[in-house]
């Protein structure tokens, strides 16, 4: 045994701990405490492992070795010994309880959301995340910006190809963050691994976690449950700043939204040109529609309706500005109000009524989707 | 026990005089109430969804191989992902266990057949319409289940297409079929032992099918209510899993892995019977601890029912809830361990030889150990936040699926396949096969551990750059695995055509009534029932 252990001694010495940490072989040790923690209780049970591994098969390799049949190895009659066998499910009993320590206090510490600073509620949808600064008015979509020529390999794939969003979720470090989690259609599941934050936002439930991070930088992480066609092209990208870059950001952010509602306002009184509609609305048709409609307005035949020919797209423009505008209940199809402006909404009617040879001629103006949303915000209390 | 014995005997000579040889051609197959023909047809069957299966895998692998989308649209690979699962749960490995039990259960009792032939011949012959229907939607509009093996709702509820009810129908009917062959199981060894084979002479392999026949019968229900409230949420506008009716999703995910946990178990119980088995017979020496395997078999097979919510840690449960389910997945590791120390004791100053099965032994408790490790791993639930739904999961339940169910499968194909046929297979090819098994399968799923703890998820089409060199690996590790399993085909069909001849008893360390009887194993057996020391 004394060789065996002085073995297994050089093996742990020999493990490249640092290199190990943040390489891309192993657990990420983060930038938050919690994050830390569950390294390290991921580590010690990995080594613990390592090392009943180590001890087992080398008593099986030595027999495999020394009691071949080969070398005249004659068999020994026992196959019993209660003393051994009570032995080995009591020691193993009592590893567990040392590993069952420290994963108790980290998941106490991991589940208590309590007293935080800041809370965000994050919506999942098909296929991109809905954040919203609690209390503060600032709420914004959060979707996948890696071009898709890059995806088809059509160009070079840059270093952050599919965890790069248009809007990261902008944090402060120090504080303690609350998310809200929650879905619109199917479960989706928030995870940065940096953070050691993996959470489900399940339909019509709320679900609650938190983090505090102690570093500036960019995280990245991806939606973690099966979510539909596109659940590999939904990441979460969040920017964690200084408070005061943090404040900075959040009133800016504010001022944009008021900005926002004021251009939308005075979109009400103007007429736009075809072409400007159409060209704006081919870009919100790649962005938020061509995922399910596909880019050449096929669809995907018995998964998601086809839009060339669509009797909705060629036929009464109230039921299409409806559709796109409130969605359409127990289908995939997402309410757009939420996501788009009434210019975008807009336009990407207008698109639709008009491309791949859906030749209506007829343009959709701002001040059409508004009156609808009033119109129909009176029907539907 | 005289008196049956005498019906037995009667009713054997009788059944003998009309029925020497099985009927000819296709019909002895359809027809057939004998339960070697009934267990060739499982295994064959199961053999068949391997290769099935093993091809959406390389599907699978072929589109990772490099990041971008190059092969198959995302809508197209959630489908491969989902129906290679289905496929190798239901397909492979369950009715491979079920054809083992079918030659091997009868043979190792003493008795002449299965308690329930003719059930028997029906539980067989409805699998390959189930699968026939799950195969059938791949081809129609909107593609086949796209929701992943565990189909979670709403996802394949509301969000589903309108083939969902084929895969609902397919999944009702492989679980009568698992259904009907556990009673048959349970029944067969519960009355049909030899005089004198008294429970804790039972060969390990029947204990531990008699007891995934028990967690079959218990659980397969269940998978058949989720599947029915899935159909009838989807179709008829109930509210299960719909939090707008009442209904809560994430009951879904409790009811499925109720039946789900208990499944795992049924994959690996029956693989544990046979390293039993065959390990004690390449040692020449008895299996160390007998009683206790057999307890530690029981004790997992109960746990089995109170850990199914550590698949769900990340769905938002009480703490208190999280901690007993960590606590109670821990403890399985106890039972667990028990077996490898069992089967290493059983090696330790045996007299060991290194026969194909016997390789394939050795192969899977090493690895199937090292799956159990990151089980134990996952087990902890701040650390399972990290790896849960990573590659990290695919390759720990695939080191207990792959080198532990199938290599076990392969182990017992390898051991009886002489006692079936007669003849002994060609052993450079078998070994080859192990080999590049062996090899190939650690390059296919050892890295899946890094790229899971490097944060890849599961389940997606396409990935981030850092992941690129261990999925071009992985993937290269698939495809030589995938041809390496040609050769157990090229194997098995050149020890059924012929071959070197076999004695009864075909290794010479070997124990238990099936070497009692003629190589091949004759059609009928154990008419008269064997006397038991």
């Amino acid at each position: 045994m004394g060789k065996l252990s002085s073995t297994l001694w050089l093996i742990l010495l020999m493990l490249p701990q640092q290199l190990l940490a943040n390489s891309q072989y192993n657990m990420r040790e983060g930038v938050t405490d919690i994050s830390n923690n569950v390294y390290q209780l991921h580590m010690t049970i990995f080594i613990i492992c390592c090392v009943i591994g180590v001890i087992v098969f080398a008593v099986m390799f030595w027999a495999l070795i020394h009691h071949r049949k080969s070398k005249g190895a004659v068999p020994a009659q026992f196959h019993e010994s209660t003393k051994v066998e009570i032995l080995w499910t009591a020691i193993p009993f009592v590893i567990l309880i040392a590993m069952a320590v420290p994963a108790t206090k980290t998941l106490i510490a991991m589940e208590d959301a309590s007293k935080a600073d800041i809370t965000i509620k994050v919506t999942g949808s098909q296929w991109k995340w809905h954040y919203e600064y609690m209390g503060e008015d600032v709420d914004f979509y959060s979707i996948l910006s890696t071009p898709s020529d890059q995806i088809a390999n059509q160009a070079e794939k840059t270093d952050t190809y599919l965890l790069e969003v248009d809007k990261p979720l902008v944090l402060p470090i120090n504080k303690k963050i609350r998310f809200l989690m929650t879905s619109d259609d199917v479960i989706h599941s928030w995870w940065v691994p940096d953070f050691a934050v993996k959470k489900d936002a399940n339909p019509g439930f709320i679900n609650e976690t938190w983090t505090r991070i102690n570093e500036e930088g960019i995280y990245r992480g991806q939606c973690a449950e099966l979510c539909g066609k596109d659940h590999g092209f939904m990441p979460v990208v969040v920017e964690a700043k200084s408070e005061a870059d943090f404040e900075t950001w959040l009133a800016n952010a504010k001022q944009a939204k008021q900005q926002a509602a004021a251009a939308d306002a005075a979109l009400l009184d103007q007429t736009l040109p075809k072409e400007e509609l159409m060209v704006l609305g081919e870009q919100v048709y790649m962005a938020s529609c061509a995922a399910c409609h596909q880019p050449t307005g096929m669809g995907l035949p018995g998964v998601f309706p086809a839009l060339k020919g669509s009797p909705i797209v060629l036929g009464d423009i109230k039921d299409h500005i409806d559709i796109v505008v409130h969605g359409s209940p127990g289908t995939a199809m997402q309410a757009f109000v939420k996501q788009l402006s009434i210019k975008q909404l807009a336009a990407v009617i207008t698109y639709k009524r008009n491309a791949w040879g859906n030749n209506t001629g007829e343009v959709v103006q701002p001040s059409d989707i508004q009156a609808w949303i009033d119109e129909t915000a009176e029907a539907k209390p | 026990m005289s008196s049956i014995t005498d019906e037995h005997n009667n009713d054997a000579a009788h059944h003998d005089a009309g029925h020497h040889h099985p009927a000819k051609g296709f019909k002895r197959w359809l027809f057939t109430t004998n339960h070697k023909d009934i267990g060739s047809l499982y295994l064959i069957f199961s053999l068949t969804m391997f290769l099935i299966g093993g091809a959406m895998a390389m599907v699978i692998r072929a589109e990772l191989f490099q990041p971008g989308l190059q092969l198959v649209d995302p809508h197209f690979f959630n489908q491969m992902t989902t129906v290679h699962g289905l496929i190798m749960v239901f397909g492979a490995v369950m009715p491979a266990f079920t054809g083992l039990a079918n030659w091997m259960v009868p043979l190792m009792i003493g008795a002449p057949d299965m308690a329930l032939p003719r059930m028997n011949n029906w539980s067989f012959w409805i699998l390959p319409f189930a699968f026939l229907i799950l195969l059938a939607s791949l081809f129609m509009p909107g593609g086949g289940p796209a929701f992943g093996w565990t189909f979670y709702a709403p996802l394949s509820t509301t969000y589903s297409n309108d083939n969902t009810a084929l895969f609902v129908f397919a999944v009702h009917i492989m679980g009568i079929s698992s259904i009907m062959g556990a009673i048959n199981v349970v029944v067969t060894i519960v009355n049909m032992r030899a005089p004198g084979m008294t429970w804790m002479k039972l060969p390990l392999f029947v204990w531990t099918w008699l007891i995934t026949a028990f967690l079959l019968i218990a659980v397969m229900p269940v998978l058949a209510g989720a599947v029915t409230m899935v159909l009838t949420d989807k179709y008829f506008a109930t509210s299960f899993f719909d939090a707008a009716g009442g209904g809560d999703p994430v009951m879904f995910q409790h009811i499925f892995w109720f039946f789900g946990h208990p499944e795992v178990y049924i994959m690996i119980l029956p693989a544990f019977g046979i390293i039993s088995t065959i390990v004690p017979t390449f040692s020449r020496k008895k299996l160390f601890g007998y009683a206790s395997m057999v307890y530690a078999t029981s004790s997992i097979a109960l746990l089995s029912f109170i850990v199914w919510a550590h698949h769900m840690f990340t769905t938002g449960m009480p703490v208190a809830a999280e901690l007993f389910f960590m606590y109670a997945t821990m403890l399985i590791s106890v039972p667990t361990g028990v077996k490898v120390f069992n089967w290493v004791a059983t090696m330790w100053r045996g007299s060991i030889s290194f026969e194909v099965p016997m390789l394939f032994s050795i192969a899977f408790i090493v690895l199937f150990t090292l799956g159990g490790f990151s089980g134990l791993m996952l087990a902890i639930t701040p650390a399972d936040f990290q790896y849960h739904d990573t590659y990290f999961v695919v390759a720990h339940f695939h080191y207990v699926l792959v080198t532990g169910a199938v290599f076990s499968i392969m182990a017992g194909a390898y051991y009886w396949l002489p006692k079936w046929t007669g003849n002994m297979f060609n052993i450079t090819l078998a070994k080859w096969h192990f080999w590049l098994s062996l090899v190939s399968v650690n390059v296919l799923f050892f890295p899946m551990h890094f790229v899971g703890l490097a944060g890849m998820p599961r389940r997606i089409p396409d990935y981030a750059l850092q992941f690129a060199d261990f999925n071009a690996i992985i993937s290269i590790g698939g495809f030589a695995f995938g041809l390496s399993q040609l050769l157990f085909v090229v194997v098995v069909y050149k020890c059924a055509k012929g071959g070197d001849k076999v004695p009864a008893k075909v290794w010479d360390g070997a124990e238990g009534l099936e070497w009692e009887v003629a190589s091949p194993a004759p059609y009928h057996t154990f008419d008269t029932p064997p006397e038991i020391k």
